[in-house]
């Protein structure tokens, strides 16, 4: 329970917080969950990328931001066209964001650990419908969806014969080749 | 053990966050970077729903978790906010179990 709070406070980047979760609730080895969570954290350095011209956080100031570079607090910022705005957006968007999800997943952690048996309250079938709810937004195109498809049929077909959270890795190879070999063409 | 893990995770993330504000511009910039790394959130949600879904460890499994997964797609198209879709999928299965 203690751990599910500390990536909440720590790692503050849902995708990947229920990623490693995920792996390791799977039976999946600690290393290959890991791995998971920080792929899914690179799309936070792109976020970053485009906040820090807009931001203009330097030394002490730029170590908190860089925490609260997310999802959340880089749509909430970019959609402003004035500066100041930006930033008021993503201060404010970041420290409330923050505060509630760390009370929520206290909450939840306490409620799970008072049940004997998750299974019971369909606790094995959210995460699932989680990670739906987060890939829903970014399959807007055909060319997402198609390869969020063809991700499902490879980390479903290797699933057998790989230990638990390596097919993900494999489909990161996969994607990040493909994506590779595609802009260069 | 899993606390290692946790906290290696979690640097590595904060490490990609902090890097992305502090960086050269241009290393980030590269097309192949900028069209390759939102690519990759997409491949991995999609296949932690596959696998999550219908495999129990290493052995595939198709049990009330796919149907809990077919209403949460359901509340994805009618554009259900985040925790709508969450606990229509676990309600679907629990349900089902009770059945």
């Amino acid at each position: 329970m203690l751990q599910t709070c500390a990536l909440s406070v720590l790692m503050f980047t849902g995708a990947s917080q229920f990623a490693l979760v995920g792996v390791i609730g799977g039976g999946g080895s600690v290393w290959a969950g890991a791995a998971a969570a920080a792929l899914l954290g690179s799309r936070n350095a792109l976020y970053g990328l485009r906040l820090s011209s807009l931001l203009g956080v330097r030394g002490r100031r730029r170590v908190i931001a860089a925490h609260f570079v997310i999802d959340e607090t880089t749509a909430m910022a970019i959609a402003r066209d004035d500066p100041s705005l930006s930033r008021f957006a993503f201060w404010a968007t970041g420290l409330a964001l923050f505060v509630l999800w760390n009370i929520g997943t206290l909450a939840g952690a306490l409620a799970a650990h008072a049940f004997s048996n998750p299974r019971v309250l369909g606790l094995d079938a959210a995460p699932p419908a989680a990670f739906l709810a987060l890939l829903a937004p970014r399959l807007r195109a055909r060319e997402p969806l198609a390869i969020a498809l063809a991700a499902a049929v490879v980390a479903i077909a290797v699933l057998p014969f790989v230990p638990a959270g390596v097919p993900l890795l494999i489909i990161a190879v996969l994607v990040s080749i493909y994506g590779v070999l595609r802009t260069t063409r | 053990m899993i606390w290692a893990g946790v906290l290696v995770a979690s640097v590595a993330c904060y490490g990609l966050k902090l890097a992305g504000l502090s960086l050269p511009q241009r290393w980030l910039q590269d097309t192949r970077v900028q069209r390759t790394v939102p690519l990759i959130p997409v491949a991995l949600l999609a296949a932690l729903v596959a696998t999550q879904t219908f495999s129990t460890g290493q052995h595939l499994v198709l049990d009330v978790r796919a149907a809990a997964l077919g209403v949460a797609l359901i509340a994805v198209l009618l554009r259900a906010p985040f925790l709508v879709v969450v606990v229509a999928g676990a309600a679907t299965a629990a349900l089902l179990r009770l059945i």
